[in-house]
C-alpha cells in the first residue's frame, strides 16, 4: 500500500474509559486488503472467546477498503462484532455516507470496545474524537428524530455518517439494527443490540482529504472505465430503475416467493406489491450511497389522512426494497401496498431488522392458526395473514417485551420455536431468519453454509436460477463447489467494500487494476486465494465460538412446499452440506 | 460558459460532482472539491447543489483586499493565489457559501465553471451552458 495513505490508520476507542488511539497496522491491511478481510482479523484479535455478546467485551469493528472514496461503488461499510441474534459471527454492511466518510475522516478501521456506565453518541471528526451525553437522547422512540437532532449539533453536513439505534437496539432486541442516513442498515445480526448494551446512541463520523495514487494518469483513466461500466449497464439500470423490487414479480412467477410463512411460494396478491405498483403510485424519491452513481434506494411518498380532523394529512417517505417486500409483504400475505408500508416506517423508526421481524411474525400467525399460542400470550393480539394493525401492535409489543412471550419474540423464531413449539415451520438457518428465496435447494443451503447465513453471503438463489435455466440437475457436489467459489470470492469484494451489486464490473482484472492505483500489487489469481483464505478466517471464527455444519437445523416446512426446482430432499441438502465440510475441514 | 445547477430535484445524492472537482485537479478524496452536496435536513426532502453561480458582480471579489480575486469575464471570478493572505472574508462575503477552503494552505477555492464535475453527473443536474442561456431561476 501507499506509505501516505491513511488507510492503515485504526482508530480504537474505549467508551469504558472514554479514551482513544491510533495504530499503524499496514500488516492487516497489505495482507488481508480492507473491509470483511481485515475486520475478521480484528474480531479475532479484540472479541475474547466464549464472551456475552451482549457484555462490554464485545467490541464493535468496522473497516472499508482501499478503494473506497477512490473509485465509484466501493461504499459499504463491513460491520463485525459477535452477534446476540445467533451466538456467532456478526457481520453486517451498510452503505449511505459511512465508508466515504470513516476513509475522508482518515481511517481504514474503527474498533469500539467496552460499554459505557451512561448514554452517550461518539462524534469522530478527522482526528478529534468526543463523547458526547446522550442521556436526553435516550429512550426516543424514533431513530428518525435521533439523528434530526445529531444532524443540528454536529458539523459537516454532507460529509458525515449518522449512525445510530432506535428503540429496538436500547431494549436489546437481538435482531435490532443500526440506520445511517435514515435508510440504510446494518440490517441483520443485531447490531443494534450490540450497540445499545453499550449505551451507544449514534455515532457520527466526518471528514474531507485527498488520497494518494501511484500514478495520476492513469488513475483517471482506469476511473472512466469503471464510472462508464456502471452507468451503462444493464443490471446497474435495472437498480435505478425499479430497484431491488423489480425481483418481486419476476421471482412470484417462477414460484418461489415465500408466502405465508412459507405454506405456499406463489402469492395472488404479488403485483399488489411488486416494484411496478411501488413505482407508479407510490415512488418519491431515489437516492444514492455516495459516490455510487446508480441510485438505487427508492423511497415510497405515502400521504394518509390523520382522520381526526377534515383535511389533515401527513407525507411519509418509506424506503422500499425487495427484502422488506417480501418479509412483511407475501411472508405476512399482505397485499395492502399501504399496510406494508405502514408497517415498514414503524420498523424504521423503532430500528428493527426488516426481514427478521417480518419472519418472526409469520411464524407467530401460524402458530396463534395452528393454537400453538393463544391471545393469553399475544395480549389480546389476534395475528391474521395480511393484518397490519395487529402486525403494528405486535411488533411494539415485541419491542417493549411486557410478557415472556414477547421477550421469547424479541429473540428470533428459533429462539421462541424452542419455546412454544412449532419449530417446523419457524424459518431460519443457522440462527438467521430466512430471506426471500425459496427458488430451489441452492438458496437454502447457501444461507445454511454461508459464513452470516445471509442469502448475500454466495447467492445460492442464483445457482438456483441457472439449474433452472439449463433444465439438467445440479448435483450435491457441484451446488456445493458453486456456492463455496462464490462466498470465496465475494470475500475479496466485501473487503475491497465494493457493492455486490458492482459484481459484474469488478471482476477481477478489473480489481487489480484498480488496486495498483492504490499501491497494492495482486495479481487476479493472488486475489482468490486471499478470499479463500478470509473465508476460513471467518470458519475459524465461528467454528471456535461454537458453530458446527453438523449442527444446522432444516425447518421441515422448506420440503412440503414445492420450489421452481420441485420438492426439496433432505437427504440431497444433507449432501452438498457434507461436501461443504470436506472441503473446509478436510 | 457557466455550470448550471438545472434541477435539483434530479439529484440522488451520489456526490459523484464532488469527486470529479477534486479529480480534475489532479487528487482523488475529496479535499480539492469546489461543489458540495448535502440533504436539504434530511435525505427525504432531497438535497442542495452548492456551487459557484457565476455573478456578475460578485461579492467575494469586491472585499477582497489584495485584489486576489478578479471578476472573471462572463461571471464569477478568478483567484490569484500569490495575492491571497487567506483573511476570509471572501468566504464570509458569499451567502451562497460557494467559496470552498482549502486548509492545507489556508486558501479559498472556487468553481472555475470548467464542466468537468457536469461529465459525472448521472441524472442530469448539472450543466455546462452558454451565458446568455442561463436563466435566474436556475441554482
Amino acid at each position: 500500500m501507499l506509505q501516505d495513505d491513511t488507510l492503515a490508520n485504526v482508530l480504537y476507542v474505549d467508551i469504558s474509559k472514554k479514551r482513544f488511539w491510533i495504530e499503524k497496522r499496514q500488516d492487516l491491511f497489505e495482507k488481508y486488503i480492507g473491509g470483511a478481510g481485515v475486520a475478521i482479523q480484528l474480531l479475532h484479535e479484540e472479541c475474547p472467546k466464549g464472551v456475552d455478546p451482549l457484555g462490554p467485551e464485545n467490541p464493535i469493528i468496522f473497516a472499508v477498503g482501499p478503494l473506497t472514496a477512490l473509485f465509484p461503488l466501493a461504499s459499504k461499510t463491513v460491520a463485525m462484532f459477535k452477534s446476540p441474534h445467533t451466538g456467532n459471527l456478526g457481520e453486517s454492511h451498510c452503505g449511505g455516507r459511512s465508508a466515504i466518510a470513516i476513509r475522508m475522516a482518515g481511517y481504514g478501521a474503527i474498533v469500539i470496545k467496552g460499554a459505557s456506565d451512561i448514554p452517550l453518541y461518539l462524534a469522530i471528526h478527522d482526528n478529534q474524537i468526543y463523547f458526547r451525553d446522550a442521556s436526553s437522547l435516550w429512550g426516543i422512540g424514533s431513530c428518525i428524530t435521533v439523528g434530526r437532532i445529531i444532524r443540528e449539533n454536529e458539523p459537516a453536513a454532507g460529509l458525515r455518517t449518522i449512525m445510530r439505534i432506535g428503540t429496538a437496539g436500547e431494549k436489546l432486541v437481538s435482531y435490532a439494527c443500526v440506520t445511517t442516513e435514515t435508510y440504510r442498515h446494518f440490517g441483520r445480526l443485531g447490531l443494534g443490540a450490540v450497540f445499545g448494551s453499550k449505551k451507544l446512541k449514534a455515532v457520527v463520523i466526518s471528514g474531507k482529504r485527498s488520497l494518494p495514487v501511484s500514478d495520476g494518469k492513469l488513475y483517471q483513466k482506469v476511473y472512466d472505465e469503471i464510472y462508464q461500466a456502471a452507468i451503462g449497464s444493464p443490471a446497474m439500470k435495472k437498480y435505478h430503475h425499479l430497484g431491488t423490487a423489480e425481483n418481486v414479480l419476476p421471482l412470484n412467477e417462477f414460484g418461489g416467493l415465500p408466502t405465508r410463512n412459507l405454506q405456499q411460494a406463489k402469492f395472488e396478491g404479488a403485483f399488489e406489491i411488486s416494484g411496478e405498483t411501488f413505482a407508479e403510485h407510490y415512488l418519491g424519491r431515489r437516492l444514492a450511497c455516495s459516490h455510487c452513481p446508480v441510485g438505487c434506494i427508492h423511497i415510497a411518498a405515502l400521504r394518509e389522512p390523520y382522520g381526526d380532523e377534515p383535511y389533515f394529512y401527513k407525507t411519509s417517505m418509506i424506503s422500499y426494497d425487495f427484502e422488506p417486500i417480501y418479509a412483511l409483504g407475501s411472508m405476512l400475505g399482505g397485499s395492502d401496498p399501504k399496510g406494508v408500508l405502514r408497517l415498514m416506517e414503524r420498523i424504521e423508526v423503532w430500528g428493527l431488522d426488516a426481514m427478521s421481524t417480518g419472519v418472526v411474525l409469520a411464524w407467530a400467525t401460524e402458530a396463534q392458526e395452528r393454537g400453538a399460542i393463544s391471545e393469553k400470550e399475544t395480549m389480546g393480539i389476534k395475528l391474521g395473514w395480511g393484518d397490519y394493525t395487529a402486525y403494528m401492535e405486535a411488533v411494539r409489543l415485541l419491542i417493549e417485551q411486557p410478557n415472556e412471550f414477547y421477550q421469547a419474540l424479541s429473540r428470533g423464531v428459533e429462539h421462541a420455536a424452542s419455546l412454544y413449539g412449532g419449530e417446523d415451520y419457524a424459518l431460519a438457518f443457522g440462527g438467521n431468519e430466512m430471506p426471500g428465496y425459496h427458488t430451489g435447494p441452492g438458496a437454502h443451503i447457501g444461507v445454511l453454509i454461508g459464513a452470516r447465513h445471509s442469502h448475500l453471503d454466495n447467492a445460492g438463489y442464483s445457482v438456483d436460477q441457472k439449474t433452472l435455466a439449463k433444465k439438467k440437475p445440479t448435483s450435491p457436489e457441484e451446488l456445493a463447489e458453486a456456492l463455496l467459489a462464490e462466498e470465496r470470492w465475494r470475500q475479496v469484494l466485501a473487503s475491497l467494500v465494493v457493492c455486490f451489486f458492482a459484481r459484474g464490473i469488478y471482476q477481477p482484472d478489473v480489481v487489480s487494476k484498480a488496486l495498483h492505483l492504490a499501491g497494492f500489487d495482486i495479481a487476479p489469481e493472488a486475489l482468490y486465494r486471499i478470499g479463500e483464505e478470509i473465508h476460513r478466517e471467518k470458519y475459524r471464527f465461528k467454528t471456535r465460538e461454537g458453530f458446527s455444519l453438523d449442527k444446522l437445523r432444516l425447518p421441515k416446512r422448506i420440503f412440503e412446499t414445492s420450489s421452481p426446482l420441485g420438492k426439496l430432499d433432505e437427504k440431497f441438502i444433507r449432501g452438498a452440506i457434507e461436501h461443504v465440510k470436506k472441503i473446509l475441514f478436510e | 460558459m457557466k455550470l448550471s445547477v438545472v434541477d435539483t430535484e434530479r439529484c440522488v445524492g451520489c456526490q459523484s460532482c464532488m469527486f470529479a472537482c477534486s479529480r480534475r485537479q489532479g487528487e482523488a478524496g475529496i479535499a480539492r472539491t469546489c461543489i458540495g452536496v448535502r440533504s436539504v435536513g434530511g435525505m427525504e426532502r432531497g438535497f442542495v447543489v452548492i456551487v459557484c453561480r457565476a455573478c456578475d458582480d460578485p461579492p467575494c471579489a469586491k472585499v477582497c483586499p489584495t485584489g486576489a480575486l478578479k471578476p472573471r469575464r462572463g461571471g464569477g471570478v478568478r483567484v490569484d493565489i500569490t495575492k491571497c493572505t487567506g483573511c476570509g472574508y471572501c468566504r464570509d462575503a458569499c451567502p451562497i457559501g460557494c467559496v470552498f477552503w482549502d486548509d492545507e494552505i489556508n486558501k479559498p477555492m472556487i468553481c472555475v465553471h470548467c464542466g468537468y464535475c457536469a461529465q459525472f453527473c448521472p441524472h442530469g443536474v448539472l450543466r455546462l451552458e452558454k451565458r446568455e442561456k442561463v436563466g435566474h431561476a436556475s441554482g
